[in-house]
């Protein structure tokens, strides 16, 4: 189902001037009244009066998450606090937190994308949701939540975390839909073998899950191991939250809400755009946020946009799943590597479950990297000879897909720290950012 | 003829051969042999006990890597050349031997080799044939 139908498939030149006027009011908005927009804009020589087209966003600077954190809390909101209903904030690894707020028409037009999301997975009122997000600063549960409440489908906000609850909770409820990380889908899949609970019993018919980047063949996993449509969907709290953009049931790319963002994907060495179809950082800007717009930003998370037509019926672009993070990309010996295309050898060497861990360390000057790899059953052997097979068969597969070498070890089931919310896929010790 | 022996993954860490036993023995599970693979990570160890079905199940609750393997238990005389008239029949016959390892019963004079073969059913009628005797689960558990 297509929940707002006339936004969601409007034909290209309609939305393209709803999008020219939506961005000269935001790119006003923020002139007028945040000095951090102003300062770039002015030392970039440019003022609102210059976007006379879409074309003509290139020449705005962009906006990083370290801008976001050197304004910390409140430094870009464009509203007085009075107007602020909301504030959600994404944890900070390293440094400060980056802070959001919303006004009251904020989260109605995040409720509304949110629940486009719901229904490109095929939801409607009769759902059950399991919003399996964790609750709080985070956007993912609030956000899920909303939206499933716009759709009309009954909300169960158990928030993440006490795996076995959730469990029975999905079944005595009867839960259709399910909305969490895709590890943790993939967690409560393993827990509920464990358990011995047979998923495929259950009425759940669709998951939608983000917050983080999985592959092919993890959705793959999730849909047999729970008997599910598993959807990918995308967003972030500088630009929203959940919402940006969602697969429909086609899983051929993933619909970007762009009547409220514009999205660009550029050359994250040279800042230039590229066109679509490579690969490169995507880059947003908002078109309706009141408290905070945010222009240009970079997500350094990397993927390629289709403008072909979809057999959904949208006409909103689609953009790839995310490949990769230019931050969580690994320089192993000059060869830019990512944590998914070694997730991606691991599947393909034979039903290996993707657990591991990429540990990178430099000896003398040489960067190593070693492939921690967590032992099934069904690779196990007793002979030490289908073993060590085994691991040649996986350093052989990483030489000839990324061209570099790299050390196996086989290690015990549940070695490697499992989160219930992001899978921790990289260990650098090289401290490369220490001066 | 074929009897089972169970393996388990462990890895090359002080204390992990000592978890595995505590778990056999906590139910009380006995060992009637083992041996143990190793390379420089991670190690193979197989057991020989007097439940299998009972021993894989407490190791996995334990959260350990097992498999369950069908091998063949020949006993032989404990004399010089015992081992190498049941080898002879085996290589005799073109029977690649996987591996092996061997114990020593408590009462009799004979030693119990423990056999794996990927042709097992082969090796286990050519023994037969050349009367050695095989022993059944009932009889190895309390060798």
């Amino acid at each position: 189902m297509i929940w707002n139908l006339e936004y969601e498939s409007m034909s290209r030149p309609r939305l393209e001037e709803l999008q020219l006027k939506r961005l000269k009011k935001t790119i006003n908005r923020v002139y007028e009244r945040v000095p951090f927009y102003r300062d770039k804009m002015t030392a970039a020589g440019v003022k609102p009066d210059d976007i006379r087209g879409l074309d003509d966003l290139k020449y705005l600077p962009f906006t990083t998450k370290q801008d976001l954190r050197d304004n910390y809390p409140f430094g870009l909101f464009a509203v007085p606090m009075d107007e602020v209903v909301r504030i959600h904030a994404s944890s900070g690894t390293t440094g400060k937190m980056t802070v959001v707020g919303y006004t009251r028409n904020d989260l109605k037009v995040w409720a509304q994308v949110m629940a486009r999301t719901f229904a490109a997975a095929g939801g409607t009122s009769y759902d059950r949701i399991q919003v399996a997000y964790g609750y709080g600063l985070f956007t993912g549960g609030l956000g899920a939540h909303y939206g499933a409440e716009m759709l009309g489908a009954t909300v169960v906000p158990i928030s993440g975390g006490n795996t076995k609850r959730q469990l029975q909770i999905m079944r005595d409820f009867k839960v259709t839909m399910l909305a969490c990380t895709p590890s943790y889908a993939l967690y409560m899949a393993e827990t509920a073998e464990e358990e011995g609970i047979d998923l495929h019993e259950f009425p759940l018919k669709a998951g939608v899950f983000g917050a983080e980047p999985w592959s092919e063949q993890m959705r793959a996993q999730i849909e047999a191991k729970m008997g599910i449509k598993a959807i990918d969907i995308y967003g972030l709290s500088e630009v929203i939250g959940p919402g940006v953009a969602s697969e429909c049931l086609e899983q051929n790319g993933l619909h970007i809400n762009e009547d409220h963002f514009i999205i660009e994907v550029i050359d994250p060495e040279t800042g230039e755009r590229l066109p679509d179809g490579e690969k490169g950082e995507l880059v947003f800007t908002s078109l309706t946020k009141e408290a905070f717009p945010i222009v240009r930003y970079r997500t350094r998370d990397i993927s390629l946009l289709y403008s072909e037509a979809c057999a959904c019926g949208r006409t909103l672009k689609r953009m790839n799943r995310i490949l990769g993070r230019t931050d969580d990309m690994l320089i192993i010996r000059g060869v830019n590597v990512f944590p998914t295309q070694i997730e991606n050898v691991l599947l393909e060497i034979g039903e290996v479950e993707p657990q591991y861990l990429l540990v990178v360390d430099r000896k003398g000057n040489l960067d190593e990297l070693e492939i921690w790899v967590e032992i099934s059953e069904k690779l196990f052997s007793d002979e030490v000879r289908k073993l060590e097979d085994l691991e040649h068969r996986i350093k052989n597969e990483i030489i000839s897909t990324l061209g570099i070498s790299a050390r196996i070890k086989l290690v015990e089931p549940k070695t490697i720290p499992r989160s219930e919310g992001k899978a921790k896929r990289v260990v650098d010790k090289r401290d490369l950012y220490s001066s | 003829m074929k009897v089972k022996q169970i393996s388990v993954f462990v890895e090359n860490k002080s204390g992990r051969l000592c978890e595995v036993t505590k778990a056999l023995s906590k139910q009380s599970i006995n060992i009637r042999a083992l041996c143990i693979a190793d390379t420089s990570d991670f190690g193979i160890l197989r057991l020989i006990v007097n439940d299998p079905a009972k021993a894989v199940r407490v190791l996995k609750e334990e959260g350990f890597t097992v498999a369950t393997t069908d091998i063949v238990a020949a006993e032989v005389p404990d004399i010089p050349g015992g081992l190498a008239g049941v080898l002879e029949i085996l290589g005799g016959r073109g029977i690649n031997i996987e591996y092996m390892y061997a114990f020593v019963g408590k009462e009799k004079d004979n030693a119990v080799v423990v056999l794996k073969m990927e042709e097992i059913e082969e090796a286990i009628a050519v023994l037969q044939e050349a009367k050695v005797k095989l022993l059944r689960e009932s009889e190895l558990y309390k060798f």
